[in-house]
């Protein structure tokens, strides 16, 4: 019909091929390619390209997969492969280590941490705490002033009762905080504090597998962090490296969220 | 598309509470990567030419794909994928043309032979002289089953874009195959 009275361009011939055109002009351009012998050459021999590759190629779908290439092994390399440019999970993996590092074995296979990852996920979580402080637009996902609320919906989320610091006493005012993926898959809490000329701390909390730890302290291009865990959670307190300012904070957050009570700082 | 997930990924949405209770589609997200997987390693084959290349290629794919999971929104895992990889593969000869003692022959097959498998090489010898958002662009509709439109997105470029792309992969790959082998290895 008018369709056929269309010149087909070369377009509409790969389109032919690809099974791109409506309907209508697929016939119309079938029928044209009757009288046009070259071009219909032009299209078979198209066609035979793509045979030959997919004679070639399709059987590698079908190759049986690499170990490497699991979705098991790969959900664990994800969490040890941030490179800060995912804090939060960032975060998450370095509190995994801690507690799998400190303790000597880990919470529900999360594992293959060594000596250089300590190094390599030690410093993707002060590069998460910079880059997450910066945020100033969402800093966090409930704010300070929900703190009965937020408390209850993070132990809720978290499965253990949880007490958000106050850090009045060392000048920080809570700016809220939000739910994070922790590093055994289950969730963790993350609560952000600013003090009074705008510096920022962070406290990361997450169920651990070991009991309690020491507390350590680390530091890499003026960031530092404390990390300890108590009855069962990992804790990772994080600012600007000041180690008597950061040493002071932590001293506020071991204290309220203690519960052994066996230990002082 | 990768490109703007990755800034995001600076800045992680702002999850409500309601939303993070909803998380039964987490397996399903994880079912979609996986039943990707065997495509994925055919698309990395035919655009590399190279077995352990390939798997790297899509071994950073799914890490990236499995860290990003909160970015993702559609339904489409599958262009999704195609599109970090193809971006990767991007990276990765970008800097392999930074560095070019270290550039490996694209092709270190065995010299042609007539036989069954010739035809096999003839057509990854064809591939390797294309350039690379030809190949892709060629593979991800015959090879793969895109459509122009999701071509264009995993490109990142208008669809009139992907069919020049693709004209032009079939013409060099017909001139290749119709002996013009001889002729490229002239001056011209």
């Amino acid at each position: 019909m008018i369709d056929r009275d269309l010149p087909v361009t070369e377009d509409e011939l790969h389109a032919y091929v690809d099974g791109e055109l409506p309907p209508d002009r697929v016939e119309a351009v079938s029928a044209w390619l009757t009288t046009h012998p070259e071009q219909a050459a032009l299209v078979a021999s198209w066609r035979a390209q793509a045979d030959s590759i997919r004679a070639r190629y399709a059987g590698v779908a079908s190759e049986p997969l690499p170990d490497r290439l699991r979705l098991e092994k790969l959900k664990r390399l994800g969490r040890w492969a941030g490179r800060g440019w995912m804090p939060l999970a960032a975060a998450a993996s370095v509190a995994a280590f801690l507690i799998g590092g400190a303790a000597g074995w880990f919470a529900h296979g999360v594992s293959t941490a060594t000596p250089n990852g300590f190094a390599a996920l030690t410093s993707d979580a002060l590069q998460a705490y910079r880059l997450y402080v910066v945020e100033v637009r969402h800093p966090v996902e409930v704010p300070g002033d929900q703190r009965a609320h937020m408390t209850q919906w993070l132990s809720k989320r978290l499965g253990t009762s949880l007490d958000i610091p106050d850090l009045q006493s060392v000048g920080l005012k809570l700016v809220g905080g939000r739910l994070l993926p922790g590093p055994t898959g289950e969730a963790a809490a993350f609560y952000m504090y600013e003090g009074p000329t705008g510096e920022r701390f962070t406290i990361y909390c997450a169920k651990a597998a070991s009991p309690q730890t020491a507390l350590r302290y680390t530091n890499a291009d003026r960031v530092a962090a404390f990390y300890w865990v108590d009855d069962k959670v990992a804790y990772v307190v994080s600012g600007p490296a000041d180690r008597e300012r950061l040493e002071q904070i932590t001293k506020a957050v071991y204290e309220q969220t203690d519960k052994s009570g066996a230990r002082k700082l | 598309m990768y490109f703007q997930g990755y800034l995001i990924e600076m800045t992680p949405p702002v999850r409500s509470p309601a939303i993070e209770n909803e998380r039964g589609s987490v397996p399903t997200f994880a079912q979609m990567i996986e039943a990707a997987i065997p495509a994925l390693r055919r698309y990395a084959r035919a655009l590399t030419r190279d077995a352990d290349i390939a798997d790297d290629l899509v071994q950073d794919t799914l890490v990236r794909a499995l860290r990003s999971e909160h970015l993702f929104q559609g339904d489409e895992v599958r262009s999704w994928l195609y599109t970090i990889l193809t971006n990767l593969n991007r990276n990765r000869l970008r800097s392999l043309a930074r560095r070019p003692a270290m550039s490996p022959l694209e092709d270190n097959d065995a010299p042609d032979f007539a036989g069954p498998e010739a035809g096999g090489r003839d057509i990854e010898r064809a591939l390797a002289t294309l350039v690379e958002d030809q190949r892709s662009a060629l593979l991800l509709v015959v090879l793969e089953g895109l459509t122009y439109r999701e071509v264009a997105e995993v490109q990142g470029v208008p669809i009139g874009t992907v069919m020049s792309r693709l004209a032009r992969a079939r013409a060099q790959i017909k001139n290749y195959l119709d002996g013009e082998r001889p002729a490229l290895r002239r001056v011209k």
